[in-house]
């Protein structure tokens, strides 16, 4: 059982699935987990990008059925 | 039938203009009864802030009056609501009315919190309000030399807005003959450019032609305005002498002081566009947390199809067509060149040569939009 906030990201190119997560983010307190969908090729590399870049943490990052399915923790 | 429009919006009043049309005979009969509640008496074309900015319109050419601009069927307040009550399908007013409705439709938008990131209230220039518009102006004026840097908050409304705001920056200091004497930087969210694929692979060979500078992954954290630098999340930092701020955005504090939805954005069904478990409670417009640009055309659309949903459930009983994502954006590329942007949730947008007759047709649509207001167009 997930107890991850979903951020539904599918089928959708503006804002688009990694500017959708930071807004999430955002919301979210330290120590959240947030599991981002998306339907963008691109997402499997750029969303691990920024998450390490900033700090955050990956938890899972998979492609099921053409969706990935990333989990961040919020480290800070 | 009640229907109760709040706000007086691009969405709310395009909504509310069409169902009195598709509705007159239900209204005349007393059928239906169509009231909208506002904030304002005035109703402002927001895209054009982006002009006041760089001094091509000025901001009394923004406004109409909202009541101008409606169906003479509506039943029109300026009295923002308070409460929403949607357990018992009645909302309460600043001034202490009670509007009892059938079906609610909520248009409340958005409104900037530049005051979320410390420091950019005072560092930074913006113009998505119009005495920040008319104060950029002036600051771009002052301006002679150095780096002017632009950062992007998120979320924020109008999407396409930072990379027009980089075109204008260079046609403007080039008009002025001093674009040679000023650096623009230009620092975004995420790893490219422009969140929309197409947009940016588009805009990157036309920032290179203008010698902009890029930062990508920048989440603006912080701006120290006494030794004029803005700092990133991602620990790296610019020097500016002018900061130009696209501001994080929220929706309205009364959807979050009546806890309809995380930051002031409603859950909202994507394709029927009710609000998660109301369904007789739609949203539109910056108001929804759909994934979905925050702007004037996402408005417009959705409105269309509300409208139209709503006009059927009363004369046939039941909604007729779902919303696909459809999001049509002007792409200012400059004071005399224009593309635009149209996709919607399973077709990206296929950028064009930005032209004049395109440019001229934005400016034509900033005439027009009135008439697109009034559900006309």
């Amino acid at each position: 059982m997930s107890d991850s906030k979903i951020v539904d990201a599918r089928d959708t190119f503006c804002p688009g699935p990694l500017m959708e997560l930071i807004t999430h983010m955002k919301q979210s307190n330290v120590g959240d987990t947030l599991e981002l969908l998306s339907t963008d090729e691109g997402s499997g590399a750029d969303v691990p990008e920024w998450v390490n870049k900033v700090g955050h943490e990956i938890i899972s990052n998979e492609k099921i059925d053409g969706v990935w399915h990333i989990k961040i923790r919020k480290a800070k | 039938m009640r229907i109760l429009v709040v706000g007086g919006g691009t969405g709310g009043t395009i909504l509310a203009n069409n169902l009195a049309r598709r509705l007159s005979a239900e209204i005349r009969a007393r059928k239906v009864r169509l009231t909208m509640l506002s904030a304002s008496d005035k109703h402002m074309y927001q895209p054009g802030l982006l002009y006041v900015a760089f001094g091509q319109m000025t901001p009394d050419q923004l406004y109409r009056d909202q009541a101008s601009l409606l169906e003479s069927s509506i039943d029109f307040h300026v009295d923002p609501v308070e409460q929403f009550q949607l357990d018992q399908k009645k909302v309460i007013t600043k001034s202490g009315k009670v509007h009892e409705y059938d079906i609610l439709v909520i248009a409340t938008g958005s409104r900037i919190v530049p005051e979320e990131v410390p420091g950019l209230v005072e560092g930074a220039e913006t113009f998505y309000t119009e005495a920040s518009a008319v104060k950029m102006f002036k600051r771009l004026r002052e301006l002679e030399e150095g780096t002017v840097a632009v950062v992007v908050g998120v979320p924020h409304k109008c999407p396409i807005a930072p990379v027009e705001l980089i075109f204008s920056l260079h046609d403007y200091f080039k008009a002025r003959g001093i674009r040679d004497k000023i650096k623009i930087k230009y620092h975004y969210p995420i790893g490219r450019i422009h969140t929309i694929k197409e947009v940016a692979i588009w805009a990157k060979p036309e920032f290179d032609r203008m010698g902009i500078e890029y930062e990508t992954l920048f989440n603006v954290k912080e701006v120290d305005v006494k030794n004029k630098v803005v700092k990133s999340e991602e620990g790296t930092e610019t020097h500016y002498d002018l900061l130009i701020a696209i501001p994080p955005h929220r929706g309205m504090e009364v959807i979050e002081k009546n806890n309809l939805g995380e930051g002031g954005w409603i859950p909202t069904d994507r394709y029927k566009l009710t609000m998660n478990g109301h369904d007789n409670v739609y949203v539109l417009g910056d108001t929804t947390n759909l994934p979905v640009s925050k702007t004037g055309s996402a408005a417009h659309f959705e409105a269309e199809v509300i409208a139209e949903n709503i006009s059927s459930i009363i004369k046939i009983g039941t909604p007729v067509r779902d919303y696909d994502g459809k999001v049509y954006c002007f792409v200012e590329a400059g004071h005399d060149r224009a593309t635009y942007a149209m996709f919607n949730y399973l077709n990206p947008p296929d950028l064009k040569p930005p032209s004049k007759p395109m440019h001229w047709f934005k400016m034509a649509y900033n005439q027009m939009y009135w008439t697109s207001v009034r559900g006309l167009l």
